[in-house]
């Protein structure tokens, strides 16, 4: 099994990789188009900012690659966001593989939304496996209205999209790889698709 | 519905937990990795390893440590003790960790916080506070609470929200060790005043002082050492406990 890890300028892919290690697999952290096109997986990370993440993608042509890409790829917190299709962070324009927008969370509450939080989760092979209602870890300030893509919900201020699926292509708000044993299952459940 | 943490807290020296009874479950109670990793397998919400060597000789083997917990950890964790830079923290989130604290060289540099904020994001900058009560008014202080400060810790909390701090650590200095109990009054201020996460830590004895803590003293998580380390609350008691008092969290 050939995992590829997207290289690009938002964040720490450190604990993806040592979570994947975890489950036995020894992913590839790389922006090599071929790498990536010839992956069995891909997981399109990301903990940063929207418009600079994805002046790199556009600059360097991964928004294209990433978008044609036909074997599963998982997109985590901003990698998630990344695949709809605006984000009211900076006014920016994104990938556009989900009809879903991104804004801030209102000001009712304290903002990010950090910790650990109840999730509804589909009929997904995403989600096999999982008791009812998992906790899972949180750490963002924008968030995906909930639309036909949306696979898993959860609430905090007010309803939003927390996993999402489009074909080939899957998005979780929350950190599988920060998530314990549920994130855990849930990243093995991607790994077996 | 967001759940209240439990972060239990280890103090590293030299690579080695300074605290702690002997844990039958584990093979080496003075390995962090080890000791980190039961914690997490018990229900902990997160963690947070402070390290206090005090050589320059031995900080080099904790950014060595905290990949060792990246690699054996699956839930989020926080560093510091004694971080004092940019570049510090740059090794130290590559290496895996969630989040950092600051707490003296921030106070003598503010601009510190700033510099993090925009570097890393503010997600993963936490500034530690150590206050104390002091004729009517809450002070700062430093260097592992030995130096006082004029700065009033409302100011301090304000002015590091305002500067893109993402979560405030504080500790009282008034109740820390004392098992009497959080201080409730500061930490309820500081969690209204500014719009981030307030941890609460010092004076944790009971399980009742959680739920004392969580709800007058509207705190998102409470951090303790000792009552965990020598096993006088198990965290999932604690958990089951604050549930039934009707806090949210994580069982």
């Amino acid at each position: 099994m050939k995992l590829a890890i997207v290289k690009y300028n938002a964040g720490n892919v450190q604990s993806v990789e040592f979570a994947l290690n975890r489950l036995g697999i020894n992913p590839i952290v790389t922006d090599d188009v071929r790498e990536l096109q010839t992956a069995d997986k891909v997981i399109f990370p990301g903990v940063g900012e929207a418009s600079s993440a994805m002046d790199y993608l556009r600059k360097r042509g991964l928004d294209k690659v990433i978008k044609e890409l036909r074997q599963p790829v998982l997109g985590i917190c901003l990698g998630m966001q990344l695949m709809c299709r605006h984000s009211e962070e900076n006014n920016t324009d994104c990938l556009g593989i989900v009809d879903l927008n991104v804004s801030k969370f209102p000001p009712l509450d304290k903002v990010p939304h950090m910790g650990w939080n109840s999730i509804r989760c589909a009929d997904n092979p995403l989600f096999r496996g999982l008791p009812d209602e998992p906790f899972v870890y949180f750490v963002h300030s924008y968030h995906a209205e909930i639309g036909e893509a949306t696979i898993c919900t959860s609430e905090y201020i007010e309803p939003f999209t927390a996993g999402l699926c489009s074909g080939n292509f899957f998005g979780l708000q929350f950190h599988p790889e920060k998530s314990g044993a549920v994130g855990q299952q849930i990243l093995q459940n991607f790994v077996n698709l | 519905m967001l759940t209240k943490r439990i972060i239990p807290c280890l103090d590293v020296k030299n690579g080695r937990t300074v605290k702690g009874v002997n844990f039958l479950e584990l093979r080496d109670a003075g390995d962090p990795v080890e000791l980190g990793a039961l914690y997490a397998r018990n229900g902990a919400d997160e963690l947070c390893f402070l390290d206090i060597s005090a050589t320059l000789e031995q900080r080099k083997t904790f950014a060595e440590l905290v990949r060792e917990i990246a690699r054996n950890v699956n839930i989020p964790f926080t560093v510091g003790g004694g971080i004092g830079s940019v570049a510090e923290v740059g090794t130290l989130l590559n290496a895996g960790a969630d989040k950092i604290t600051v707490n003296s060289a921030a106070v003598r540099n503010p601009q510190l916080i700033s510099d993090l904020a925009g570097q890393f994001g503010s997600q993963c900058v936490v500034l530690a506070i150590d206050t104390k009560f002091d004729n009517g008014e809450w002070f700062v202080y430093t260097h592992g609470g030995t130096r006082p400060t004029p700065i009033r810790t409302t100011d301090w909390a304000r002015e590091a929200y305002n500067r893109g701090a993402g979560e405030i650590l504080l500790t009282s200095m008034n109740h820390d060790g004392t098992k009497n109990g959080f201080a409730l009054d500061i930490t309820s201020t500081i969690s209204q005043l500014v719009n981030i996460p307030v941890i609460a830590s010092g004076g944790a004895g009971t399980m009742a002082h959680f739920v004392d803590v969580f709800r007058e003293g509207r705190a998102d998580a409470a951090l303790a050492a000792s009552i965990f380390h020598f096993k006088e609350i198990e965290i999932m008691d604690l958990k089951k406990y604050l549930k039934e008092n009707g806090i949210s969290v994580r069982v």
